[in-house]
């Protein structure tokens, strides 16, 4: 208790006005507890983080925490972020998106990011709902669920965003849900540790529209949902193809080595200066 | 004035003299995405960019370019991208922002023929207006127009400089002509250029507030990882950097973001004139079109009639003072531009009916001659 009491005077803004935009119950507060956490296991100074997000719930984040922090333009913060990184390779570059952020308006930047394999740690909070405008069907909502844009069902299938970044390039990846709250402190403090490109996926929830949407009233259910659905990655490879589709795979899905962007661009500025001298 | 030799003199393409600008106003990143007929300044840059020491980066679309323009820019490096009429729609999201949250950055236009994929290889000015207003919301914005190759060095200098000095996007607004035209110029040593740096703070970091000066209407800008760990957003904000609905704080701060620049108005009074002290009809033009329209001058000046030209530099803030003197001079105003008549509105606006204002549009892609323009001249000159 008195180790938490002291974080929270070390990292949150003292000047913001409080209290934050969250609703009460919501996943983004554990997320955030365990950013901090992380941050700090880590030893990683106040100055030399960089702390990004895009837009919508998860948008508001940096704002309470004491750290450079920047809120950018929805589906953008990777862009802002890569600018940001290759600035400044030494600081520590962390974007903070929602599913909808990261996944359906700023797709393209996510995995094009990924691809690079810049040293940016992106942590997606995945509510699989739009909740700041009410509670609209997003990239990662189930298909079939009725929403408040989607009345007669959800047509659309559900991405895999974890997958998704495998396959697009990053070279680390790895989920959790925010009532695994140490599994996910201890993800983004690895995470934070790599070079290259890290993901983080936090399977939450949204207490106000999208627990209405499934038939989940509460948040203590949703997170007991989130308890009773979920897998360590280790016991997944027991389970069956089909069995899987109904599972959270939690744990580190992937943890590989492939040079970062900035490194080989520091590599090439010296390379060219290097010649430019020799002429 | 130093005597110039003959080797001093160099064959430059614009967009080759826009990149050299660039570097010697301390330009160490450049974001971009290809497309014609702006490739060239992208080109370039990855050639020189590394280098100097700087970033270059291709990135996966223009939104992404001016993002990733504007997180360098925050991290402390000048900062520039260059796009043409279809990209730069794209990047109005991030123009915005960058008027917001007060970034410096540098934004080349090359205007095509429009609308949409329109005329890629073929010059056009139909983004004038796209320049001052295609960003949403309320925002002052400074727009410059060069119109040759030396130009294209000397305002792309002049950009990062007003960028860094009012902390606000600067865009440079030319077209395909002025970009790809090889001229022979004689460029002046970089020690005889003003380059201006931006103003850091000089409090400690826990006296600092990020959006609040009164002294010049413009706050001191650290960098991210200078030790000043403040919060930037493209939400209305507070003097700390905070969110806010206020209306005392937005008020305050959307009249500063103008009042930063209308204040100094008279100092953006960039213009080139040529025989307009005693003309009768005064030509009023900018870009490449100001080339033809001065050779149509000397023309017309042969056959003994009294025209002049105003070559405008700086389309935003629009310079009414500098306009409405030639307004109330001149019998008639003639407004040539490669677009339906965008300036003109402005000319239009500011002589509230007092002089009689011709317009020249021409939007079939190729260039308005000076053949053009004499003719128009001839038929309105009284």
């Amino acid at each position: 208790m008195k180790e938490r009491e002291h974080l929270i005077y070390k990292y949150l803004r003292s000047s913001k006005r409080f209290p934050h935009i969250w609703c009460p119950g919501c996943g983004i507060g554990i997320l955030l507890g365990a950013l901090i956490r992380a941050i700090d296991g880590g030893g990683y100074g106040k100055d030399d983080v960089v702390l990004i997000s895009g837009i919508g719930c998860s948008g508001r984040l940096p704002t309470y925490v004491d750290f450079n922090t920047l809120h950018t333009t929805h589906g953008r913060a990777l862009t802002f972020a890569t600018g940001i990184k290759l600035a400044n390779p030494s600081l520590k570059v962390i974007v903070v998106m929602g599913d909808g952020d990261a996944t359906a308006i700023g797709g393209n930047h996510f995995i094009h990011a990924a691809r690079r394999n810049i040293g940016i740690t992106s942590i997606i909070i995945n509510n699989q709902t739009y909740g700041m405008t009410g509670g609209q069907f997003s990239p990662t909502t189930p298909f079939g669920l009725k929403t408040s844009s989607s009345p007669h069902g959800n047509l659309e299938s559900p991405f895999d965003i974890c997958g998704l970044a495998r396959e697009a390039g990053a070279t680390f990846v790895a989920r959790s849900t925010v009532y695994h709250a140490r599994l996910l402190e201890e993800i983004i403090g690895m995470a934070i540790g790599k070079e290259g490109f890290s993901v983080v996926e936090v399977v939450s929830h949204c207490t106000t529209y999208f627990g209405r949407e499934i038939g989940l009233e509460s948040p203590v259910e949703m997170m007991k949902w989130q308890r009773d659905n979920a897998v360590r990655v280790e016991k997944a490879k027991d389970l069956g193809e089909e069995e899987l589709r109904q599972k959270i795979v939690i744990g580190v899905l992937v943890d590989r080595k492939a040079p970062a962007y900035h490194e080989m661009y520091e590599k090439l500025i010296a390379k060219c200066r290097l010649e430019d001298n020799a002429l | 004035m130093k005597r110039t030799r003959k080797s001093d003199r160099i064959l430059l393409q614009g967009s080759e003299a826009c990149v050299r600008g660039a570097l010697i106003a301390g330009c160490r990143f450049y974001a971009g995405y290809p497309i014609t007929p702006a490739t060239e300044i992208m080109e370039q840059m990855s050639r020189q960019l590394p280098k100097a020491g700087g970033v270059f980066i291709q990135m996966e679309d223009e939104i992404a370019s001016l993002g990733a323009v504007i997180g360098a820019s925050l991290t402390g490096l000048k900062s520039m991208t260059a796009t043409s009429s279809p990209g730069f729609s794209l990047m109005q999201e991030h123009i915005s922002f960058a008027c917001m949250a007060e970034v410096p950055c540098v934004i080349v236009d090359v205007m095509r023929g429009g609308p949409s994929t329109g005329l890629p290889t073929l010059p056009a000015q139909g983004d004038v207006m796209q320049a001052r207003w295609g960003a949403h919301g309320d925002h002052p914005i400074i727009v410059l127009c060069p119109s040759s190759t030396y130009e294209f060095f000397d305002l792309t200098i002049k950009a990062f400089n007003l960028s860094e000095r009012y902390r606000i996007p600067v865009i440079l607004l030319t077209d395909e002509v002025t970009a790809h035209t090889r001229e022979s110029v004689i460029l002046p040593p970089s020690d005889e250029l003003v380059v201006e740096e931006r103003r850091k703070p000089n409090v400690p970091p826990e006296w600092y507030t990020p959006y609040d000066d009164r002294q010049t209407g413009v706050p001191p800008m650290p960098a991210f990882g200078e030790g000043y760990r403040y919060h930037v957003t493209g939400l209305a904000h507070d003097i700390r950097g905070y969110p806010t609905t206020r209306s005392d704080e937005v008020g305050t701060l959307i009249d500063r973001l103008f009042s930063k620049i209308s204040k100094d108005f008279h100092l953006l009074q960039w213009f080139d004139s040529y025989q307009a002290d005693d003309s009768v009809v005064t030509i009023i033009a900018y870009g490449s079109v100001a080339r033809s329209a001065l050779h149509a001058v000397k023309e017309a000046r042969e056959k003994g009639l009294k025209v002049g030209l105003i070559k405008l530099k700086v389309l935003w803030p629009f310079m009414r003072h500098t306009v409405i003197r030639f307004l109330q001079s001149s019998a008639k105003v003639l407004v040539p531009e490669m677009n339906m008549g965008q300036l003109s509105r402005e000319v239009k606006r500011v002589s509230q009916g007092g002089c009689e204002i011709v317009t020249l549009n021409k939007v079939d892609g190729t260039m308005i001659s000076p053949k053009e323009i004499l003719r128009s001249l001839e038929d309105i000159y009284p």
